[in-house]
């Protein structure tokens, strides 16, 4: 085995000098076509490097996605409203409505944060830390803010798209009777939202990814993922919560609640929601804001 | 040292810093600086360093560990920025300019910093894209320097599944893709095994037979002997000397070092005892503790004496060494100090 990698390696040696050395053959360097990048052209091929990994590694992906919300719903609103133990569930909303509905935007908030998260900072973590791979990426011919923001892209684009798996999930998975009263009047204004939501929880993803050290990854789940989803009015809107003031101002502090609200303000506003201009100040704001604290910590840390 | 440089440049384009009909050189650095600041505080990794590169040329920066190399090339390359000084890497600025700079660089870093996502083709693929190319185009780049450099049976191969030799093969490959002005080369042997390392030396010949500039930093002397044409001797931050291996052994490091260590303490002037001063082809005598250090021209019988020497000052002596006219000389006789890789 020794022997033939070395012999392997001794061809390559005589191989390459044979490809430069002899007249006609491919040489690699007069003989190569001449690079025009331009910023479209470098941020289009890193989001198809993207789409090449996730369909690569679509099994997990599926998984990841599918996995949360398939459980959650087959439990809450198949499985314990078949044992006539639904009762206690969804007593926060308003009277009449089931607990799917108070689940599908809470479950798309959750999905469009965790998968945000997920797919930013897990990799950044990886690329910053032993081999530094980053530096691949930091080396192609676009500024490093740019890489920053393709990262936080390609993570959107993601977390949008888990956020949409939820809903046939939920639509599909229930006892009789418990289905989701969903009524979407403002169409756009859901995809605004949901969009503003990726962005958010990308641009998140990618401060966390930089500034996190990578021997405390377990703390992510521990004090940013956990809390987020529990606290997030996940599975109780946030107008339920006025029988704890206190509670329901502390967990004002949390994005995710802000897309759970702005979800159920305009897939089940029948539930009662967040007044609409603080979920979309918080949503916008909050996107520039730590959109710009990551693509300035990211681009610090790149370049040292 | 812009003087050699301006010799070595093949190209002659215009100066576009402004500096008159001097010709173009694919490195140029002025007074570059990085100082770290530190909780422990400031740390002086380069401290002003003036390189002159030529456009062909394989240019070596030697020294130790820690002497402030990888900081240089990390500079030249933008992703370190200066605290101080310029640097022009193909007549570009690399602070004004970094992305006109990663255009015109391909740089193959210490470490491995392939894309374990992707196969070794989907590495050049991808990459070459980064660089602008179109898919087809970008497949027929991958193919060629796949073919190139041995590595087309791994071609669907994920990148973790690779040797230490094959990743170092097509890391080079990969900073080749978009056919770079400079090939920047930090470490490219280090940690690979003797026959690996021969091999890639031979690739990295065969490159610069093609034309390529190349810089390479390297802590084994005998790398910079192998491949250089000229080389840079760095230590602490700072170019203690460069040029071509013969000027710099041609300087005080064409001389033979002869180091005796004896069972004492020396005392002052047994070194001139026999005449050593006296004695035809030696320029330098040290004393430092237990040990005398010659520095001569004419080696032969230079160590009896010392022998001789030491038993009439009744010190035996512990060992002894003979070191002949190489970059390791060269640097004994700069810094004063033994080579420490």
């Amino acid at each position: 085995m020794t022997t033939a990698t070395g012999d392997r390696q001794a061809d390559a040696g005589a191989l390459l000098s044979r490809a430069l050395g002899a007249p006609g053959a491919a040489a690699i360097i007069t003989d190569a076509p001449e690079p025009h990048p331009t910023l479209m052209k470098t941020f289009a091929a890193m989001m198809a490097r993207e789409g090449r990994v996730l369909r690569r590694n679509m099994i997990g992906t599926f998984m990841r996605t599918v996995m949360q919300p398939l459980l959650f719903v087959f439990v809450f609103t198949y499985v314990l409203p078949k044992i006539g133990a639904a009762g206690i569930l969804g007593a926060g909303a308003a009277a009449g409505t089931t607990f799917a509905t108070v689940l599908l935007p809470g479950l798309m908030a959750s999905m469009l944060f965790t998968q945000g998260i997920m797919a930013v900072t897990f990799p950044l973590v990886m690329e910053f830390s032993w081999q530094r791979t980053i530096e691949d990426r930091a080396l192609a011919p676009v500024p490093i803010r740019v890489l920053a923001i393709q990262k936080i892209i390609a993570g959107a684009v993601q977390a949008f798209i888990g956020a949409l798996i939820v809903i046939p999930i939920v639509l599909l998975v229930h006892a009789p009777g418990q289905a989701p009263q969903v009524n979407v009047t403002n169409w756009a204004l859901l995809a605004f939202i949901l969009a503003a939501g990726s962005l958010l929880t990308a641009s998140l993803g990618l401060l966390l990814g930089t500034l996190m050290d990578p021997r405390k990854m377990q703390m992510l789940f521990a004090a940013i993922l956990l809390p987020a989803t529990m606290l997030g009015c996940v599975y109780y809107p946030w107008s339920a919560l006025s029988s704890i003031r206190w509670l329901q101002i502390a967990v004002l502090v949390n994005p995710m609640v802000y897309m759970s609200e702005g979800l159920r303000a305009v897939l089940t506003p029948q539930t009662g929601h967040l007044a609409m201009w603080a979920i979309l100040l918080v949503l916008v704001g909050g996107t520039a804001l730590l959109g710009y604290l990551g693509t300035k910590a990211f681009t610090r840390r790149v370049l040292n | 040292m812009t003087q050699s440089a301006a010799q070595t440049g093949r190209q002659a384009p215009r100066n576009q810093a402004g500096d008159g009909p001097l010709e173009r050189p694919a490195i140029r650095t002025e007074d570059l600086r990085k100082t770290y600041k530190t909780s422990r505080g400031d740390v002086q990794a380069v401290r002003g360093i003036d390189l002159a590169v030529g456009t062909g040329e394989f240019f070596g920066l030697l020294g130790p560990n820690g002497a402030g190399k990888s900081t240089t090339i990390g500079m030249l390359t933008t992703l370190v920025v200066p605290t101080g000084g310029r640097a022009w890497v193909a007549g570009i600025d690399v602070v004004a300019d970094p992305v006109g700079v990663k255009r015109r660089i391909g740089v193959v870093t210490q470490n491995n910093t392939l894309d374990m996502q992707l196969t070794v083709a989907e590495n050049l693929e991808f990459r070459s894209r980064f660089f602008g190319l179109g898919l087809r185009e970008a497949a027929r780049r991958a193919e060629q320097l796949l073919a190139a450099f041995g590595l087309e049976d791994r071609r669907k191969a994920i990148a973790t599944d690779l040797s230490g030799g094959q990743a170092k093969r097509l890391l080079i490959a990969r900073a080749l893709v978009h056919k770079p002005d400079v090939l920047f080369l930090d470490e490219p042997t280090a940690g690979l095994d003797p026959q690996t390392r021969v091999n890639l030396w031979d690739m990295l010949r065969a490159l610069h037979n093609e034309g390529q500039t190349i810089l390479l930093t390297t802590h084994y002397m005998e790398e910079a002997e192998a491949l250089c044409e000229r080389v840079a001797v760095v230590d602490h931050g700072e170019v203690l000397a460069s040029g071509t291996i013969d000027e710099l052994k041609d300087g005080a490091g064409a001389d033979t070092v002869i180091t005796v260590r004896y069972e004492g303490a020396v005392p002052d002037g047994l070194a001139l005892r026999p005449g050593l001063n006296t004695r035809p082809g030696i320029s330098k005598v040290e004393t430092e503790g237990d040990q005398v250090r010659v520095f001569t021209r004419q080696p032969d019988g230079v160590l009896g004496e010392l022998v001789t020497a030491g038993a009439s000052a009744g010190l035996t002596v512990r060992d002894a060494a003979q070191l002949k006219p190489s970059l390791e000389t060269v640097f004994l006789n700069l810094t004063g100090r033994e080579y420490r890789e």
